[in-house]
């Protein structure tokens, strides 16, 4: 490793508009609101001082009943420096967030599982469709108000019955 | 290929066209797994791949958020159910990240040296289920037989063959058995003649060679921008393992080559995992030799259990600690952790969000056939006809559990 990564330049780039998050403490963690993301994803790739090239992962968090109730995190991984960082981004309820796959073609997959987890709507997806679930499943089983053995219906005689709301058992 | 079956023939304005839509999967045992495999087919030339997953998909993230820290470590066995050691190795360094711990030093290397021989066990069986699928049949005995010797190991390590759940928070469930190293050194000096077979086997067979050279060409840079890691990035000349560059456990002790290979068809995939295998039994070897006397798992009555079991019918205290500790599990500082890890398939991140109870708020995996596995719709991979598909997906190796998690 050359360097630790400073975000202070980051920061200063953006203005207010990216701040950072000092509770994370295994990474660097800055905040940007879904208008500047696309922003923020490209400046991060394409400045040679960071070639953040490697988008690892997303990740959709529901802070039910919290609000804003939903999140997004992303990790970007630099294989030229060997830094990590991760970017917040949270989204009030329904929630929408611009895509990255124009930064990032691996983003499209990941998007699309959390459409599929979370209901969370990429503004621009190529191909924003549920992954893992079949397409007439209803609603969004990792959503903190889904029930852990799912809702009773015809093929799931055990599930939670729909009527109860908050039937998190 | 009894299970390709066509689906529907695409009309256009003007008639028929010559384009079908063709299923491949999700039975069919070249896509190893239940992979649902769309082909828009223009004759034999393949025109667009679109996968369909999920058919195993349990809710394992679900699952997780309301199961303890410890209960969590089966979950991760099942997602890459070829190298259980190396799932549950990279969910313990998280856990232990967010608990601000560490294992003790033999414990470490015992995880590298389980983590090494799964990387074996996963990559064997992709060096002989390749060639198997483009019509070289006889490797894959070869490899299973190989792979058999590699699950006789794990039983004596673990007690299982296959769900270990070896790692714990904290350590390692138990040491290993009396004689065990020499067992593995045996292991190493018989696999690594092995290893030479096989090349003799397959890098002279015009055949193989001829369905996997200069099929499914990916750059380096197309292979970056589409999040490909592990092996597969490796073969496309990024130079780029986890090991090396932010070494964990003990990595930064041991010596050891990366592979890297320049062109990045599924030939240079399927050869850096052959290579990779000779450095890892280097490494379990090296780690054999090193490996130092010592607890397996840390003194910490409210995180793990006893090491001493006659302290349980000795002293109330530690009988209580071992009570709460089996019924209620342990908490965990509020928090969030991104740990990686270079798992035999590429990148295995695990993203756990603590809010300070037993249980994960949010448990979140990074898994790496799913990610490697998406490349297949790039038009950028060069797969033009339909028996490119099985070699470029054989050579991606993705395993299914792990991609529908």
């Amino acid at each position: 490793m050359v360097q630790a990564l400073s975000t202070g330049k980051i920061i200063s780039h953006f203005g207010g508009r990216v701040s950072l998050d000092a509770t994370a403490t295994d990474m660097p963690c800055v905040k940007v609101a879904p208008t500047d993301l696309v922003e923020l994803c490209y400046y991060l790739r394409d400045n040679t001082a960071y070639k953040f090239n490697f988008m690892a992962d997303i990740c959709g968090v529901d802070f039910h009943p919290k609000t804003p109730r939903f999140q997004l995190v992303y990790h970007l991984y630099s294989i030229p420096f060997n830094w990590r960082i991760r970017i917040k981004c949270t989204l009030s309820d329904p929630p929408i967030a611009p895509t990255i796959t124009t930064v990032w073609t691996t983003a499209n997959w990941h998007e699309r599982e959390a459409y599929d987890m979370y209901g969370i709507l990429f503004e621009g997806h190529p191909d924003l469709r549920r992954i893992y679930m079949w397409q007439e499943f209803e609603g969004f089983p990792m959503r903190k108000d889904f029930p852990l053995r799912g809702f009773k219906d015809e093929y799931n005689p055990f599930g939670a019955d729909p009527d109860s709301k908050g039937a998190s058992e | 290929m009894t299970d390709v079956t066509v689906v529907e023939e695409i009309k256009t304005e003007g008639g028929l066209s010559r384009e079908v839509l063709m299923n491949l999967g999700p039975q069919h045992p070249s896509t190893h797994g239940v992979l649902r495999l769309l082909l828009q087919m223009d004759g034999e030339i393949v025109e667009r791949i679109e996968p369909h997953i999920g058919l195993l998909h349990r809710g394992t993230e679900k699952l997780a958020e309301h199961f303890t820290y410890t209960q969590i470590f089966p979950l991760t066995d099942r997602l890459d159910y070829l190298c259980p050691p190396s799932n549950n190795l990279g969910y313990a360094l998280a856990v232990e990240a967010l608990l601000g711990i560490e294992a003790p030093e033999r414990a470490q290397y015992i995880r590298v040296i389980m983590a090494e021989l799964s990387r074996i066990s996963g990559h064997l069986l992709i060096t002989g289920a390749l060639p198997l699928d483009v019509g070289a049949m006889t490797s894959l005995l070869y490899t299973m037989r190989d792979r058999e010797m590699v699950m006789d190991l794990m039983e004596m390590i673990s007690g299982v063959r296959m769900h270990t759940s070896y790692c714990r928070v904290g350590g390692i469930r138990e040491d290993l058995p009396d004689g065990c190293g020499e067992r593995i050194i045996e292991f190493c000096d018989i696999f690594s003649v092995r290893i030479s077979d096989y090349e003799k086997l397959l890098l002279n067979n015009r055949i193989f060679l001829a369905r996997v050279e200069n099929i499914g060409n990916i750059t380096g840079e197309d292979a970056i921008a589409l999040g490909l890691s592990g092996p597969n990035l490796r073969a496309s000349g990024v130079d780029w393992d986890i090991r090396r560059d932010a070494p964990y456990e003990i990595y930064d002790k041991l010596e050891f080559d990366v592979i890297v290979r320049k062109d990045g068809d599924c030939y240079d995939r399927w050869k850096c995992r052959l290579d990779e295998m000779r450095e890892s039994v280097r490494m379990i070897r090296q780690c054999v030799q090193q490996m130092p006397t010592g607890p397996v798992l840390i003194d910490d009555p409210k995180i793990a259990f006893p090491v001493d079991k006659d302290l349980l019918s000795r002293s109330m205290e530690t009988h209580i600690h071992h009570f709460e500790l089996a019924a209620f599990g342990f908490k965990v500082p509020a928090g969030e952790v991104y740990t990686a890890i270079e798992a035999p398939k590429g990148e295995l991140g695990y993203y756990i969000i603590s809010d300070g109870s037993e249980k994960p708020f949010r448990f979140k995996v990074r898994a790496p056939s799913f990610v490697n596995l998406q490349c297949l719709t790039e038009r950028t991979t060069n797969v033009r006809y339909l028996a490119d598909v099985i070699a470029m997906l054989g050579s991606l190796d993705p395993v299914m559990a792990e991609v529908d998690k």
